[in-house]
């Protein structure tokens, strides 16, 4: 009987404290962790300069996923001058927050103070510009294969089977900058088998549009039959746009960039042809789920170099869409 | 020596020109048809109208390094007004007084504060900049925004067959031949520049001159600055941190303006912009790699300082205080 009675007693425990345990819920085992992560972690953010729309875009995507969690995020702006961007990761190696997310203006001038940061234990995430130093995370255009796409683009729409001449010319930004130079090598790879298409100009621009529009001016005019301009930018290219509006010749214009509304604009109203489109806000999330997952891995930086390339999206006025494009935040 | 007589360097440098353009003419076919021609000269306008911005504040024996910085601001805060819903004129209007105000503040530095022109403007460059990103706008490039159309043509308009930026080139040119020769506070200009003390003992109200020179460049550096926003429909601020305004004074010295003031006239910065532009056209034809040229500017720039030097030596009466 006293058997039967523990036996009761216990059992009646044993269900309060279940019932108990019911009306709390059951715990997610990696929410308090995933907060715990970011409380109070530090995110510093060098581009080459802040203004434009690619730095704007990612800027707003990094704060966006990452300020709620309780992340602080700071911008260091060195505004073109690569020696302004080197002192502002230096300052930040000896502040050491928790990542610094680059945007390198070529691929030498930052390559050791990067392997200093991780050396100090802090990660390093690049965006879109290589360095010759590889760090934790890339997030950007494979640039290598973009060329190649452009340059057979390029074969596609010139090729001399389509009564077409032919000839292309390149206008790029600075010769220095991995973009170009990645991009080179991919349109060197796939016009090397095609003898029938002609570089007839191969120039920089220093990203400057009225340069580009000298340039481009010129070899219209010394080439009156050219088939197609690819520039490296679409900000620079506006002026590669205005040469051909003004020759009045039929040339097709294959810009690039980061797919604010402002290209979209342009394509619409014909001054471009197409358009090869990096992402901006998908890149800007690419960085935000890197950084979160080393911060909650809490791995040695430098451990694991992961690269992410962004998808392509080749954009004319006939596939684009009204969510194609995106645009600038207003506070930007 | 000299064999090659009293040559100036203005003739030196048209020789030059000329023998480049025949250079090109006889190697690249097409060179010298007019059609590549009147693009040569339009590729070069808005350098060419800098050029006589600076020019005029050189000859009165100073020098304006925040003309570029100033252009791309105050314009592109023009087309940010235009851009926000103001009427294009009013937009306009208020881009010139704030471009003029600036051009006053630098001459009141100049003439009255009597800083030194190199230091007061390559400061008052980096302020504008500065200022213009913090407070006008944020972002780095201005567009010419849909409503403004009607502006495009100074850019790319032409008319009877010549682009408009030539014209403007040619107008503003003319403008400021006919100033220095026939305004009487054109002349007082040379005169500052050539040699202030006796300028002033002669009576020329010579602050209010130099003042009148810093704002000259800044209402002829708006003008640039519309012609470029209008020529490629958007304006880069980013000019202002770019070495755009050493190449205004390239084609001002090697036109042969000197830098120590009260020499040369506008002939002088025509001469000097023909030939850059030659130069870019022709380098442009042949395909020649951007940082190549930037090499062969610089060295043609040396050629013609060292040639002068040679032709025409400095000596004590002719060398004066304050050349840079």
């Amino acid at each position: 009987m006293r058997l039967f009675r523990t036996l009761l007693v216990s059992a009646a425990v044993a269900l309060g404290a279940g019932s108990a345990l019911a009306q709390e819920g059951i715990n997610d085992p990696t929410r308090a962790p995933y907060y715990d992560a970011f409380a109070g972690k530090r995110v510093a953010y060098v581009p080459v300069a802040m203004g434009f729309d690619l730095t704007e875009g990612w800027a707003a995507g990094l704060r966006d996923a990452l300020e709620p969690l309780g992340v602080t995020f700071d911008i260091r702006d060195p505004n073109w001058n690569t020696d302004a961007g080197a002192q502002a990761i230096t300052a930040l190696i000896s502040e050491k927050p928790d990542v610094i997310v680059v945007h390198n203006p070529d691929v030498q001038s930052y390559a050791r103070l990067l392997k200093r940061a991780e050396e100090a234990g802090i990660y390093v995430v690049q965006v879109n510009m290589r360095s010759s130093y590889s760090t934790d995370v890339f997030v950007g255009a494979d640039y290598v294969g973009m060329g190649e796409q452009i340059g057979q683009r390029l074969v596609d729409v010139c090729s001399p089977d389509k009564g077409k001449s032919g000839k292309v010319a390149i206008t790029q930004g600075v010769l220095t900058a991995a973009a170009s130079i990645y991009q080179m090598q991919g349109i060197n790879n796939v016009l090397s088998q095609h003898p029938e298409i002609k570089l007839v100009s191969n120039q920089a621009a220093d990203w400057d549009s009225t340069k580009a529009k000298n340039i481009a001016a010129t070899v219209i005019q010394q080439h009156p039959d050219l088939c197609a301009i690819t520039g490296f930018w679409d900000v620079m290219d506006i002026g590669t746009a205005a040469a051909i509006k003004e020759s009045g010749k039929d040339v097709y214009l294959l810009t690039q960039g980061g797919g604010n509304r402002m290209v979209c604009d342009n394509l619409a109203n014909g001054t471009f042809s197409e358009s090869v489109v990096y992402f901006v806000p998908g890149q800007a999330r690419d960085m935000a789920t890197m950084i979160k997952h080393l911060l909650q891995h809490g791995q040695a930086p430098g451990t694991t170099k992961t690269t992410l390339f962004t998808p392509l999206d080749f954009l004319t006025k006939d596939n684009m869409t009204a969510a194609s494009c995106w645009d600038m935040p207003s506070n930007g | 020596m000299s064999s090659m007589g009293r040559l100036s360097q203005e003739q030196i440098v048209f020789g030059l020109a000329l023998l480049l353009c025949a250079g090109f003419a006889l190697a690249l076919p097409g060179f010298l048809t007019t059609n590549n021609v009147l693009n040569l000269v339009r590729s070069v306008s808005i350098l060419g109208i800098l050029g006589v911005a600076m020019g005029l504040v050189v000859i009165g024996r100073g020098i304006d390094l925040s003309l570029v910085a100033l252009m791309a601001i105050s314009v592109a805060w023009t087309l940010n007004l235009i851009g926000g819903g103001m009427p294009i004129a009013q937009a306009m209007l208020i881009g010139l007084a704030f471009s003029l105000i600036v051009g006053a503040i630098n001459g009141w530095l100049v003439a009255y504060a009597e800083i030194p022109a190199i230091f007061a403007t390559l400061a008052m460059g980096t302020l504008i900049y500065g200022f213009g990103r913090y407070f006008l706008f944020s972002l780095d490039v201005a567009y010419m925004p849909e409503r403004a159309n009607s502006l495009l043509w100074l850019g790319q308009g032409t008319l009877l067959g010549v682009p408009v930026p030539i014209f403007i080139f040619a107008a503003v040119c003319l403008a400021g031949y006919l100033f220095l020769r026939y305004a009487k506070s054109g002349r007082y200009v040379r005169a500052v520049g050539d040699n202030i003390l006796a300028a002033r003992i002669t009576g020329i109200p010579v602050r209010p001159i130099v003042v009148q020179q810093y704002v000259m460049s800044a209402l002829i550096g708006y003008l640039a600055g519309i012609v470029t926003a209008a020529s490629v429909a958007s304006m880069n601020t980013r000019l202002a941190l770019s070495t755009y305004v050493y190449d205004v004074i390239l084609v001002v010295v090697l036109g042969g303006i000197g830098l120590s003031g009260g020499k040369g006239g506008i002939r002088n910065v025509i001469v000097g912009t023909l030939l850059i532009g030659i130069l870019l056209n022709g380098m442009t034809i042949m395909d020649i790699q951007y940082t190549v040229q930037n090499v062969v500017k610089g060295a043609l720039l040396l050629t013609a300082i060292v040639i002068d030097t040679i032709v025409n030596p400095r000596d004590e009466q002719t060398a004066q205080q304050g050349d840079i």
